[in-house]
């Protein structure tokens, strides 16, 4: 049967090109894979080939014409016995199917409406409380998981016989021993994707790594390899892996230590990302990471691991992802926070309190998913936000709750949301520096009062 | 790469030989169809062809056994067809349809088979290597004597973590086969112009692995170079590095002209060192099959082919609420 040769498509972006040269005559005998003609693309001259053998029928296109589309005959291969003839007229051939119509929008302007807040106590009144530092609520949730399911374990560097650098892992290798308690050697992105490898594979990794810093070595497995497989796989090849360490500034330590990256991780889909700032989340949302089927990216803070708080005293405490808490009740203004950021929120709630203004604290905890919905209820009540975080300004989570809140909660707005943050600037090292890069109480108490006309 | 040798007579039964000779046609026909679905529009984006280096990845899925993983780089139509997986799941997935292994979510570069431990297609030069020594390292974990295939090519040979990959690898005793799929260019850039190193397989020397480089246009060498490697990781061994000397005879992927390189190079590879032609003169001149014969496989290696195309013309593009499924599981 005669077979139509279409003019080909030889680059992702090539709609028309240039048939350059015919190699082949009418009558030529061809094999499969032989050079039929050269084709100038937008790119480069490429050769094409025959697909299949049989004989030149016609040329359809002469050599050297220009802007030759796509998908349109240029010659007709016949088989053996057939005549020319035998060829179809030749008629474009539609390219691949029509174009899908546009996806939904992602957001639109609608008429306000009243949001009812998620938030709700984590534990039942009455029960049982302990005294405990972050660092112990995180060792506590990693060895109760670890003890539940033997496909948990730690990986990460000085995590076992070190004890852990900043002794998060103290005394897991005892327990545990040194197949689910394993050292690496200084290599993140090695050791990143292998323990990816192994989640595929249908192990549960925690993947401690000393700081977040470290983890830009390792980011491509994070972002390439774990967040973005499910879906590129059609839901065949889920991640249950939880990636946990320090992030944000410790203290003089300079500017390649003392990054948050709450905002870069927040911004990817398929990763959950958590950032606890008391000990019962650290304890109950890590509990948690370790049981989610997806990625977890889990930002903890140097500062914030030798602080002490309640714990609930239960056998086996958890706190759902997306759920915010609100720390402080108030009624004049919410300050919307998460991490370490929520110190100064707290801090800033009391000094607010003495001249008389009411603050409605909100530890966001987990940034991806968000729990808007919270945020918006407080805000449609208080008519006032400031946002608090660490990190850099530009494409903060506070600038993301902010376009929120105008988008959703616009006309209960009585001043626009005021975002505090560390200053675009990387982390100094001269102490009264750094102090000034981070964001302050007395920051967050200027933007209250600004926010209120005071 | 030597000149072609008369075919020796091979110990290799008829049926197996004739079982390479399918595989390896299925691939070649089944890439040459993408290339040309490709010049349509109906594949779109990147599209790396796998003809010429089929040897590599038949002689090695003739060595494995059940729960044996593979994963590799973005040329990887070859390996998904070689462990198994359908070529109407496949093609489909090169022109984004519903009815490919990904949904069509994933394209050329991202297809898997959980069901045929095939983990990836993957668009990131050599993530795939310490993401294949994870694999393994579940299988360790687990105890049992499975093994891992990791693919890569020369060109990701130079990547750091693939020497990350190997010091943990060797530390940890992983049952992993990295498989260098050398077929000398990454890209544009010839293995010379990238590299003083003489061989791949020796770099592993470094971190204590053992390797070697075979020839990977003969598909028996493979084999039984592969042979030795698995035996090595199954008993406990750690891994072990496979240098596969091979070539591609198309560009990079489909816009490349292939301009650093002679024609005549090429040609002279297709006519001396073809790996299918080798088993097809294997199969003929050891007088263990007829033209007839061959033709027929041919006949039906066309047809599987010609179906999947079909296939992935006519099924039908993802529901537009596939866009929001599968982003967590």
């Amino acid at each position: 049967m005669a077979t139509e040769v279409l003019m080909p498509a030889l680059s992702p972006t090539m709609e028309e090109g240039t048939l350059a040269k015919w190699l082949v005559k009418e009558g030529d005998k061809v094999k499969s894979g032989q050079i039929l003609a050269e084709i100038e693309t937008d790119k480069a001259t490429m050769e094409f080939e025959a697909v299949d053998e049989g004989t030149v029928g016609r040329l359809l296109v002469a050599e050297g014409t220009a802007n030759v589309k796509v998908n349109t005959p240029i010659a007709v291969m016949i088989e053996d016995g057939e005549g020319a003839d035998a060829a179809p007229a030749a008629a474009p051939v539609v390219a691949a199917a029509a174009a899908p119509s546009a996806a939904p929008a992602a957001a639109s302007a609608a008429a306000p409406v009243a949001v009812v807040s998620k938030a709700s106590p984590d534990w039942a009144p009455g029960t049982p409380m302990k005294t405990m530092t972050v660092r112990e609520a995180l060792r506590e949730a990693m060895a109760e998981e670890m003890r539940a399911n033997p496909n948990v374990f730690l990986m990460g560097e000085e995590v076992g016989e070190y004890q852990g650098a900043y002794k998060i892992s103290q005394g897991l290798l005892d327990e545990f021993g040194p197949k689910r308690v394993i050292d690496t050697p200084i290599t993140e992105i090695g050791f990143t994707g292998i323990a990816v490898g192994a989640a595929w594979g249908g192990l549960n990794p925690i993947v401690e790594f000393m700081t977040f810093n470290f983890a830009m070595q390792a980011i491509d497995h994070i972002i390439n390899s774990a967040a973005k497989t499910n879906y590129m796989s059609g839901g065949q090849v889920p991640c249950p892996i939880v990636f946990r360490g320090a992030n944000g500034a410790a203290a003089r330590v300079g500017a390649q230590h003392s990054q948050d990256y709450a905002a870069w991780y927040a911004a990817i889909p398929g990763l959950r990302v958590v950032m606890p700032y008391s000990a019962s989340d650290a304890k109950g949302l890590l509990k948690q990471a370790i049981r989610d089927p997806n990625p977890v990216v889990f930002l903890e803070n140097e500062i914030l691991y030798g602080q002490t708080f309640d714990v609930p005293d239960l056998p086996d405490f958890t706190i759902p992802f997306g759920k915010a808490r609100v720390w402080r009740e108030g009624t004049d203004v919410t300050i919307v926070s998460f991490g370490i950021g929520m110190k100064y929120a707290l801090e800033a709630a009391d000094l607010l309190a003495k001249d008389g203004i009411s603050a409605e604290v909100i530890d966001l905890r987990t940034l991806r998913p968000i729990d808007y919905d919270t945020v918006l209820a407080s805000v449609q009540k208080t008519n006032r936000c400031v946002t608090v975080e660490e990190g850099f300004p530009v494409g903060s989570i506070g600038d993301h709750m902010a376009s929120t809140i105008m988008q959703r909660a616009f006309d209960y707005l009585d001043a626009p949301v005021v975002t505090c943050t560390g200053k675009d600037v990387p982390m100094p090292y001269a102490a009264n520096l750094e102090k000034h890069a981070l964001v302050t109480t007395a920051e967050v108490v200027a933007a209250v009062k600004s926010v209120c006309y005071r | 790469m030597a000149a072609k040798k008369a075919p020796e007579k091979s110990n290799v039964s008829k049926d197996e030989l004739l079982k390479y000779y399918r595989e390896m046609l299925l691939i070649r026909r089944f890439e040459e169809k993408a290339g040309q679905l490709y010049g349509m529009g109906l594949i779109g984006g990147f599209c790396h062809l796998y003809i010429g280096q089929e040897a590599v990845v038949v002689g090695l899925e003739a060595c494995t056994k059940d729960g044996d993983k593979r994963i590799t780089s973005y040329r990887d139509h070859g390996h998904m067809l070689a462990c198994g997986m359908a070529a109407n799941g496949v093609m489909a997935e090169l022109t984004g349809r519903a009815g490919g292994y990904s949904k069509g979510k994933g394209g050329s570069m991202h297809m898997f088979s959980k069901e045929r431990h095939f983990y990836g297609g993957h668009g990131i030069v050599a993530a795939q290597v310490p993401l294949g020594a994870g694999l393994a390292f579940s299988d360790w974990y687990k105890g049992n004597d499975n093994v891992t295939f990791a693919y890569f090519g020369d060109g990701a040979a130079n990547q750091g973590q693939v020497y990350e990959a190997y010091n943990m690898a060797e530390l940890w005793g992983l049952p992993v086969v990295f498989v260098i799929e050398n077929n000398q260019y990454a890209m544009g850039t010839s293995m010379k112009r990238a590299t003083k190193s003489v061989t791949l397989y020796g770099r592993g020397t470094a971190y204590g692995i053992p390797g070697e480089q075979v020839d990977g246009m003969d598909v028996l060498a493979v084999k039984a170079a592969g042979e030795k490697a698995v035996e090595h990781c199954r008993s406990g061994q750690g891994p072990y590095i496979l240098e596969m000397m091979t070539y591609r005879y198309r560009g990079h992927s489909m816009s490349d002209p292939a301009k650093y390189r002679t024609r005549e190079e090429v040609e002279k590879i297709k006519q001396e060192k073809d790996c299918i032609e080798h088993v097809r003169d294997l199969l003929t001149q050891g007088g263990l099959s007829s033209e007839d014969e061959l033709k027929a496989i041919d006949k039906e290696i066309k047809e599987i082919v010609n179906a999947s195309a079909e296939f992935a013309k006519e099924s039908p593009e993802p529901d537009l609420s596939e866009l929001w499924t599968d982003i967590y599981a």
